[in-house]
């Protein structure tokens, strides 16, 4: 609705024309009105507490300290808190698309008889509401013992496996959804290749179809990084101890009982994000190389 | 006694939070240094520090900077005086509290910080908490209402007392002084007061419910006050019906004072509406005494309160608000000698003095415990709690929690939005009640 | 296929299979048993039969407005946020400059924790202190975005939308990777324009990212919760059957029959969408 014809590959190189500089402006409007909130965040978070609440949080500044993020680093003891997060995500998001993309090559490269319930039974999985099985859940993993060499609560409640385990279900269900839909835009004429030549259903699916997928796998391990690492329902109906909490909930410690300072949470808000925001950046990479393997098909 | 001299602290407030998070520096250098050996261990440590008596474990909804630091020094001189050592599990408070049930379920601390009142006794009567009456006995410098409110319906201990923050009618006094207002005494005194500052082109009583909580505060006094104590505990033990005159009458009492009530308290955290009276645009604010927290430490002096009107002479003002705080033992506490040597610290003055003396927003519950550092605010509360009759324990403590998250928080945000609805918000909060109290 | 093909299979389909059963089935399965008695979690489970389900619909004030909230979360994510998160992938697609930036903006919302998300709230939509009424110049009349139970819940969707627009964003960016550039060549070379290239080329074979982001859609629409709890706990006007099952069972409150009662109610209103779903695969594959 916006632009004619400009875009097609060769043609790309031309002078900006009028279409371009609207576009370009409509683009930049958009952006500017997603960054603005979160620029009157930052903005907050610069100012002491009580000049905004005494003037609004739309107001020109009397005091700009970083102050805040000094504190919300050192009150919240985040370095300790980002680790903890870690350890849940990384081997979460790692097991979560390894697992996922196996199914769904299995469901769509291997002809497999079951093909259809496994798809049915993963997807709608990830439908459920999560809050029907926190109860059970919990009930569970308090009944299955752990070594001490493995948590230090002696059961699955209260450890990190328990939290890895959960979401490594839970997400797997969606991943193997968008995952056997990309998967079905890969013609099927290559792993047909791949087999004719021998290789068996690993090398398929290793060498032949993972390495096609990387830009979907970017974009799932981009989304599956920040919901495990955003996620606090998990870690607080399956863990107490709070030195094992991730770092979303130890911004919670930022919070009293009653007085809550908005501003420096809000510091620590925007350090928490930062994490988030390299792995974006990261896998961006991975979706531009989609680009060339979009060409080189046809 | 609303006339109380309050400026004559003896000691410089510092309920403010900046000036004390001076104090935190030193008690986080320790925690700081992680190395990824010690944080392996931590998922895969050994079986944890019940081996030996010396170590007690203690859970802690104590978790914000100042709060936190403040518990640490009280168990710091536990650690100092007895020799023994105390792992303390520190979750924020929200989660804490979210939490509790599976938490003493699963893999309980020793110790662990809880309120008093309804909540206290649900978890005694459900086997969760570890009967301290033995060690009560040998407790002095609690009044006989700390001991009731220690007390599970089996008339045993399970809770230590530590410290409380009652609720009043606050205001500024410069404000008043400008404009030469007089601490009412009795509802209508109330009512004219607020309409004199109405006319005076002040919010006469400013209020913020978008948590839902600080209403209930109001609904509480004027219950109290109205129907007695006795009524409203029964009441909040889903004994009384809620369609009846006397609660319809705590409604309407309250709609007498909601033209002079700030408008749309529904959209407006607490922190927003005690701004407005830091701000000098509102004249009264019902909330307790963590309402300091939001001023500046330097104008915190000029903050003052009054006890909550008096609406039915019958009742006068003989109950007081005022939530307590404290502790309890785990039944699945693997120390349980060690836990109960901890609870005995903990209920002797010396460990509220630590306390207090870096989190002064609160009042102490020991009687000997050191006043002489307290700021006027504390010492007015001091005089307030002690001639209080009953101390109930706000409405979230002293009805199930249930109740009052699902059903009254909605009702009461309900009847501010629209308070002519009053009817049917009790015929649904009646009808709601059965059913959850059947459950019992 | 080999016996070493036949033990991958097995053994990486067991896994994956594994923890699905037991700790998303099983559990369901729990929870719908749960819903027919009455437990706080403690004390032994009663069973009481439906008296759950009738406390539900005939005394519960909050389930008929929370139900009604989400089927309007729906209808606005799937009419407004979801076409104009495509519109922006498509035309971030395109070779331009700038385009990092572009994306990083619109994403940044998805990455944000609940903690700066309620906070932003505050910010901008506060009555009293809020940048929103001071902009619009309403300082005399502030408008009560979050108070009032009339507007609270659109201006939750708009925030929701805020962060569902760069999830569908960046979906669709990686299904438009896969689009063949040829066939767009050829269609602009036939003298289509770019609106026609896009109906006619790009979004048919965007087909399997459709139904990627129809069901997104309905779960976050279905399960939208986060930013409302944040900002109100999800009350006054901002009832959703999410926050109800969580206030509940995995809050304090521990009517854990009858939150799971809850849970079941909108465990069903999914299946609806899954078994409409699952009709599609099958036909799929009969092709």
């Amino acid at each position: 609705m916006t632009a004619v014809a400009t875009s097609v590959e060769g043609f790309r190189r031309q002078a900006p024309r009028p279409a371009r500089l609207l576009l370009h402006a409509f683009l930049a409007l958009v952006s500017l009105g997603w960054l603005a909130p979160l620029a009157l965040a930052v903005y907050a978070s610069l100012r002491p507490y009580h000049e905004t609440a005494e003037d609004g949080y739309f107001s020109l500044p009397r005091t700009l300290t970083l102050h805040y993020y000094a504190s919300a680093w050192r009150d919240a003891e985040l370095t300790k808190y980002f680790l903890n997060s870690l350890l849940i995500a990384v081997p979460g998001v790692v097991l979560t698309l390894f697992l996922a993309s196996f199914v769904a090559f299995a469901i769509t490269r291997v002809r497999l008889r079951f093909g259809v319930p496994l798809l049915v039974l993963f997807t709608a999985g990830n439908l459920l509401p999560p809050q029907i099985i926190v109860v059970p859940l919990y009930e569970l993993f308090k009944r299955v013992p752990l070594p001490a060499s493995m948590s230090d609560s002696l059961t699955l409640y209260d450890s990190y496996w328990g939290v890895i385990a959960i979401h490594v279900a839970f997400q797997t269900g969606f991943c193997v959804f968008v995952l056997a839909n990309y998967m079905r835009t890969v013609p099927y004429e290559i792993t047909e290749a791949a087999r004719v030549d021998g290789a068996g259903v690993w090398l398929q699916y290793w060498r032949v179809i993972l390495p096609l997928c990387r830009p979907a796998l970017a974009a799932l391990g981009t989304l599956e990084f920040t919901w495990m690492y955003n996620d606090f329902l998990w870690a607080l109906v399956l863990m107490s101890t709070g030195d094992k909490m991730p770092v979303t909930s130890a911004l919670n410690n930022l919070r009293g009982q009653f007085f809550t300072d908005y501003n420096l949470l809000a510091a620590g808000a925007v350090i928490v994000a930062l994490p988030t925001m390299v792995v974006f950046f990261a896998l961006q990479r991975q979706f531009i190389a989609g680009l060339t393997l979009g060409s080189s098909k046809g | 006694m609303a006339q109380y001299p309050a400026g004559q602290s003896p000691a410089p407030s510092t309920v403010g939070h900046p000036s004390r998070r001076a104090v935190l520096r030193g008690s986080t250098l320790a925690a700081g240094a992680v190395t990824l050996p010690g944080l392996l261990a931590a998922c895969g440590g050994g079986a944890g520090g019940d081996a030996g008596d010396k170590t007690v474990s203690f859970g802690s909804n104590h978790s914000d900077p100042v709060d936190k630091a403040a518990m640490e020094a009280s168990l710091k001189a536990y650690e100092a005086k007895s020799g023994k050592t105390v792992k303390i599990n520190t979750v924020s408070h929200n989660d804490f509290q979210t939490n509790i049930s599976r938490y003493l379920q699963g893999n309980p601390d020793d110790v662990f910080s809880w309120f008093a009142g309804n909540r206290m006794q649900f978890f005694a009567k459900k086997g969760l908490a570890a009967d301290i009456s033995d060690i009560w006995q040998g407790f002095d410098g609690f009044t006989p209402a700390l001991k009731a409110a220690s007390t599970g319906e089996d008339n045993k201990q399970y809770f230590v007392p530590f410290y409380y923050y009652p609720w009043a009618v606050f205001y500024r006094k410069s404000v008043w002084q400008q404009r030469g207002y007089q601490a009412p005494k009795t509802w209508d005194e109330y009512r004219a007061l607020a309409a004199r500052m109405k006319s005076d082109g002040l919010i006469p009583i400013s209020l913020g419910d978008k948590d839902g909580w600080p209403a209930m505060g109001t609904f509480d006094y004027i219950d109290m006050r109205l129907n007695g104590y006795d009524f409203h505990i029964s009441l909040m033990a889903g004994k009384e019906d809620w369609t009846g005159p006397k609660v319809k009458g705590v409604f309407d009492t309250w709609k007498s004072i909601l033209a002079y009530t700030q408008e749309a308290p529904n959209g407006r955290t607490w922190q927003e509406a005690a701004n407005t009276l830091v701000n000098k645009q509102a004249g009264m604010h019902t909330l307790g005494m963590f309402v300091g927290q939001q001023f500046k430490p330097e104008e915190l002096d000029d903050l003052d309160y009054f006890p909550y009107p008096v609406i039915d002479p019958a009742n006068g003002q003989d109950a007081v608000e005022a939530p307590i705080d404290g502790f309890m033992v785990s039944k699945k506490a693997k120390n349980l000698a060690g836990a109960k040597d901890l609870m005995k610290f903990l209920a002797g003055p010396q460990a509220e003095d630590a306390f207090l003396k870096v989190f002064p927003s609160n009042v102490a519950c020991h009687a000997k415990a050191d006043t002489a550092s307290y700021n006027a605010l504390q010492k007015k509360a001091v005089e307030l709690v002690s001639g209080a009759k009953h101390i109930s324990q706000f409405m979230d403590r002293d009805t199930r929690p249930d109740f009052a998250q699902t059903v009254m928080i909605p009702a009461i945000q309900q009847f501010l939005g629209n308070p002519n609805d009053v009817d049917n918000i009790l015929r649904s909060i009646e009808a709601q009640k059965k059913t959850i109290f059947a459950a019992e | 296929m080999t016996s070493r093909d036949v033990i991958t299979l097995s053994v990486l389909l067991g896994v994956a299979v594994f923890l699905d059963v037991a700790l998303i089935w099983g559990p369901t399965l729990a929870s719908v048993l749960l819903s027919f008695t009455s437990w706080d979690g403690l004390s032994p489970i009663k069973p009481i039969g439906t008296r759950n389900y009738h406390a539900i619909f005939e005394t519960y004030p909050l389930f008929w407005p929370a139900a009604r909230h989400n089927l309007l979360w729906l209808a606005f994510l799937g009419l407004v946020a979801t076409p104009l998160g495509l519109l922006l992938a498509v035309l971030l697609d395109k070779q331009i400059r700038f385009t990092r930036f572009y994306q990083s903006a619109l994403f940044l919302p998805v990455v944000l924790s609940l903690a700066i998300v309620g906070f932003i709230s505050q910010l901008v939509f506060s009555r009293d202190y809020g940048a929103l009424n001071s902009v619009l110049g309403r300082g005399a009349h502030p408008v009560d975005w979050l108070g009032d139970p009339h507007l609270n819940i659109w201006v939750m969707m708009v925030a929701a939308s805020w962060r569902h627009v760069g999830y569908v964003m960046i979906l669709y960016l990686a299904g438009l990777k896969a689009v063949d550039q040829s066939l767009k060549e050829s269609a602009a070379i036939d003298g289509a324009n770019e609106v026609q290239t896009f109906f006619r080329v790009t979004f048919p074979t965007l087909r399997p990212v459709n139904i990627i982001v129809l069901v997104i859609t309905v779960i976050e629409a279905l399960r939208a919760f986060d930013i409302v709890y944040v900002v109100n706990s999800g009350r006054n006007g901002l009832e959703l059957l999410s926050v109800l099952v969580f206030d509940n069972i995995v809050g304090e409150a521990s009517r854990i029959g009858f939150g799971s009662a809850l849970a079941v109610i909108l465990f069903v209103i999914c299946l609806g969408f899954i078994v409409v779903y699952l009709s599609r695969i099958l036909r799929q594959e009969d092709q």
